[in-house]
């Protein structure tokens, strides 16, 4: 609907209706917390759905281990202040087993650490609903996916079976074991995101910020030395680089860009001049043509 | 056109100060895989600077392995997300793209047009203000163009753009232009659009999409990309009387109590009253609450919390409302459904409703055609099956308030849900209530005539058939009381039997007591109508003050003045009970037509000479009168 209200509020304004009404119509909710940007703009318009309450779910951090350091702290901050109830899970199968995305390529560690500990934390916890900050326009199988999304009970997506999704009315049933994603920010782009952050002045990693780091060059991309665990191979060495990150993972997994931009401003005017899309960051989307499209029917987020 | 790339590297706190009062606009496009549909939106996606590197280098790739443009790069594979898809080389679903200029961000709803076409066309044209329609500017007006003009129609969308498309194929004929235009105006002029904008573009080449076309010198209308981000379809909703459904009731303390909400039309400022439209207890709004401060006002598609200044029950499901524009409240409705699963439609089998923010146990009663899409034409019809549209009744296990979604697209919409599956069966437009009474609601203080009368299913009124003796009043009279009680509706005759010889058997034939004779009836039929009645009278009521009188005791349309006007002569040949041949005698004092006068209406709503027309056909005129005769 186009009204006299800018481009900005009116997603703001989905998102929020979209967010009660999980609240309302399920039974046991959560708010899948990736600690990245988009996972901060959710975290904001979820404050504001049910100010002055607190919202009615708590927050669950899958963390595979291999987070950045950055990340974990700043996730601990935001739970503290803003009194969140923080769950976080670690696929304890696959520490034991030593899982590394070093050792074991992505596409394995993908799946035991992230996959696989989602799936165990939704069973444990029993939730019949997670939101989710997956947009759109991240990726062309997101296109299609809905608001609502619908899983099995073993959590599987079938993007031939999705429920029609009309006006703002969304079909929320589901029967023991199964569940629905939700995603309450799919209309936003990137774009969007950069410059609500901006707009509400909403914190967000400082990893986003370009600064002098130390990375090493590796298949093309540049991996910051956040820890011991990432082992030197021959030819290989440390360079101090003024970079920052577009997106947030598993270290090991996610490139840096060099940049200069060390305010949002500067990140959005980056952005805009820039001519590469978001996730080729991220080595787990080039495995293969359509692996993203390959892990979402396997539960993925 | 696209983002002003200048300002960007200049100075971007200029730029991002000037997209902060950016719009929004959701269109959908519609037409085939041949129609360039996919081509046209990776167009505006390319031009609009959206496409980036690795993008551009994946599609180079996949142009050469699977495209259809001889090694070209094939914009359609930018759109095409599912594996399953891109090997069929058609889309199966929705899907929506995003694309923004300085002006506007746009969301496009993108369906396929094969025979998934109508589910996932009503899907995408549910949100979208504006639909683009494309044909092949070589092929022109096809019966598919017509199936799309009727969803977006049926969906209420009333901005439109038909693009003629290929127009490099056919030179840039402007008479093919001019012919396909005229041929389409022709065709869509019932369907209810506000505006047609007619554009000749060719998506592969990029003529009129953003730029204005050199080819095209006599085309003076806008470029797509001008229309779209001009267009205005607010749809006027703002203005509309305010409705919010209550979302979630926030409750942190004993000392807040808020109701959160999405505005649904209108505006609400504090100090204004609401209505809950089910319960019809009002309250004033004390507090618009935001994180971001108390609002002055908020108006359409706003979320917010209000804060009211009385306790009053409200829950999740309630439809706030401005009191002095209340929508209906009913539990029975016609409706046209769109069926989007492979079990059929059954009238008969129940499902759940989700209208607003209430679910409901829902049947449908009757399904009385069903619109081919094709044709335009209605059929019969026992079962809707997938991708059908049908008209039918629904009755609700307990009612809801509602608006009809020609008038507000957020309150007049549903969902039917299967209660096995759980899946999302049906799309819904509610037309209008079906019981007469749509604006009753319960009001807390008392029982009210319009609840006695909703309780009976009807209007009521007094139907009052005035002319002289033996006029055939009386015949009349009966013959409409038992049509009435056939079609089931609830009634009471008052004549001169149940009237002249208990209530009114002190007064005479005077004109005094003629007066007062009939300021009785009218005060026993307007108590009547309180009881949720059809009153009908057989008097003779001689005087129009009278008449008048009666009138003025009613609301504005329930009396309903019958003038059996069969002549002096004919009453006097007929005499049934010999009183002409008595008041001829003398032996009658005050007879009206003879020693009495008979004032004949000046604007009667029906008219009877019994000497012309039969009875049967008199009760037919006065059903037609009140809207019930089929």
């Amino acid at each position: 609907m186009q009204l006299n209200v800018t481009h900005l509020r009116q997603l703001e304004a989905e998102s929020i209706h979209i967010i009660r009404e999980v609240a309302a119509e399920f039974e046991n909710p959560v708010m899948l917390y990736s600690i990245g940007k988009d996972s901060s703009v959710m975290l904001r318009l979820a404050l504001k759905a049910f100010y002055p309450a607190k919202p009615p779910f708590p927050l669950m951090h899958i963390d595979t281990t291999w987070k950045f350091k950055e990340m974990i702290t700043f996730r601990d901050q935001m739970a503290a202040e803003y009194g969140f109830d923080l769950l976080v899970h670690v696929n304890q199968d696959g520490v034991r087993q030593g899982i590394s995305p070093f050792k074991h390529g992505s596409a394995l560690y993908t799946d035991v650490m992230k996959t696989e500990g989602l799936k165990q934390a939704l069973d444990k916890y029993r939730f019949d609903a997670a939101f989710g900050g997956a947009r759109r326009d991240e990726e062309k199988s997101r296109a299609k996916e809905r608001i609502f999304s619908f899983r099995s009970a073993n959590h599987r997506w079938d993007p031939k079976n999705q429920r029609p999704e009309l006006w703002n009315l969304y079909n929320t049933r589901v029967k023991p074991g199964e569940s629905i994603r939700v995603f309450p920010i799919s209309n936003w782009t990137e774009l969007d995101v950069w410059q609500y952050i901006h707009l509400e002045q909403i914190p967000i990693v400082p990893l986003y910020y370009a600064k002098e780091r130390p990375v090493v060059e590796r298949d093309g991309m540049l991996i910051l030395l956040d820890d011991d665990r990432l082992e030197l191979q021959p030819g290989e060495q440390v360079q101090m680089k003024s970079v920052r990150f577009r997106t947030l993972g598993c270290y090991p997994l996610t490139g840096a860009v060099e940049s200069a931009a060390a305010t949002l401003p500067e990140i959005i005017q980056e952005m805009l001049l820039t001519r590469t899309s978001e996730r080729q960051g991220r080595l787990i989307d080039h495995d293969q043509a359509g692996s993203m499209e390959k892990k979402k029917h396997e539960g993925y987020f | 056109m696209s983002h002003q790339s200048e300002m960007i590297a200049s100075d971007i706190h200029s730029y991002l100060k000037s997209q902060e009062v950016k719009g929004m606009l959701r269109f959908i496009t519609c037409g085939s895989v041949d129609d360039g549909k996919s081509t046209l939106i990776g167009r505006l996606l390319w031009d609009s600077k959206l496409i980036f590197e690795d993008q551009l280098a994946a599609l180079e790739a996949d142009s050469k392995r699977i495209g259809t443009q001889g090694g070209e790069i094939d914009y359609a594979l930018l759109l095409d997300g599912l594996q399953a898809e891109r090997e069929q080389g058609i889309t199966i679903d929705v899907a929506y793209r995003f694309f923004s200029t300085d002006k506007r961000k746009f969301i496009v709803a993108d369906t396929p047009g094969h025979e998934q076409y109508t589910r996932n066309m009503v899907t995408g044209a549910s949100t979208a203000d504006v639909a683009v329609i494309l044909v092949d500017a070589r092929k022109g007006v096809l019966t598919q163009t017509r199936r799309h003009s009727f969803l977006v129609s049926l969906m209420g969308i009333r901005h439109v753009v038909l693009a003629i498309n290929k127009m490099d194929l056919v030179e840039f004929s402007v008479s093919r232009f001019q012919a396909i235009r005229e041929e389409y105006a022709a065709f869509a002029a019932g369907l209810g659009f506000a505006d047609i904008t007619v554009i000749p573009i060719s998506a592969l080449q990029g003529d009129n999409v953003l730029l204005r076309s050199g080819r095209t010198p006599w085309h003076d209308g806008p470029t797509l990309m001008e229309y779209l981000e001009t267009v205005d379809a607010v749809h006027e909703i703002e203005n509309q009387a305010f409705r919010m459904p209550v979302q979630w009731v926030n409750r942190p303390d004993l000392d807040f109590r808020g109701f959160c909400g999405t505005l649904a039309s209108g505006r609400v400022q504090p100090g204004d009253e609401i209505v809950v439209a089910a319960s019809g207890k009002t309250s004033r709004v004390a507090r618009i609450v935001t994180m971001d401060g108390d609002l002055d006002e908020a108006s359409t598609g706003q979320a917010v919390t209000l804060v009211l200044e009385d306790e009053i029950d409200i829950s999740r499901g309630d439809l706030l409302a401005d009191p002095l524009a209340r929508p209906s409240f009913a539990d029975q409705f016609e409706a046209r459904v769109v069926w989007m699963y492979e079990d059929a439609l059954m009238a008969g089998r129940r499902y759940l409703m989700k209208s607003g923010c209430s679910t409901v146990p829902a049947a449908v009663t009757a399904l009385k055609y069903k619109i081919n899409v094709n044709l335009l034409q209605h059929e019969p019809a026992k079962r809707l099956e997938l991708n059908e549209v049908g008209v039918c009744n629904l009755v609700l296990d307990r009612p809801i308030a509602f608006d009809p979604y020609a008038e507000n697209h957020t309150t007049g919409s549903f969902i039917l849900i299967d209660r096995i599956s759980n899946a999302t069966v049906g799309a819904g437009m509610i037309d209008f209530a079906l019981r007469r009474a749509t604006n009753v609601h319960w009001h807390t203080e008392q029982v009210s005539r319009d609840i006695r009368a909703a309780l009976k299913g009807q209007s009521p009124c007094v139907i009052w058939l005035t002319g002289l003796s033996g006029s055939g009043k009386s015949t009349i009279a009966n013959a409409l009381e038992q049509r009435l009680v056939q079609l089931g509706r609830h009634t009471m005759l008052l004549d001169g039997d149940n009237i002249r010889h208990g209530l009114n058997k002190d007064l005479g034939f005077t004109e005094e007591d003629r007066i007062e004779n009939i300021r009785r009836i009218g005060e026993v039929a307007r108590l009547l109508t309180e009881a949720g009645l059809i009153v009908i009278t057989a008097f003779i009521s001689p005087y129009r003050a009278e008449r008048e009188m009666v009138r003025n005791l009613l609301p504005a349309g329930e009396f309903v003045e019958v003038y059996v006007s069969t002549s002096l002569e004919e009453c006097e040949r007929r005499d049934v009970k010999g009183l002409y041949k008595k008041a001829r005698k003398g032996s009658i004092p005050n007879f009206t037509g003879i020693s009495a006068p008979y004032e004949e209406p000046l604007s009667p709503d029906v008219t009877v000479d019994t000497s012309l027309v039969s009875a049967d056909r008199a009760v037919a005129m006065i059903l037609e009168s009140i809207g019930l005769n089929r």
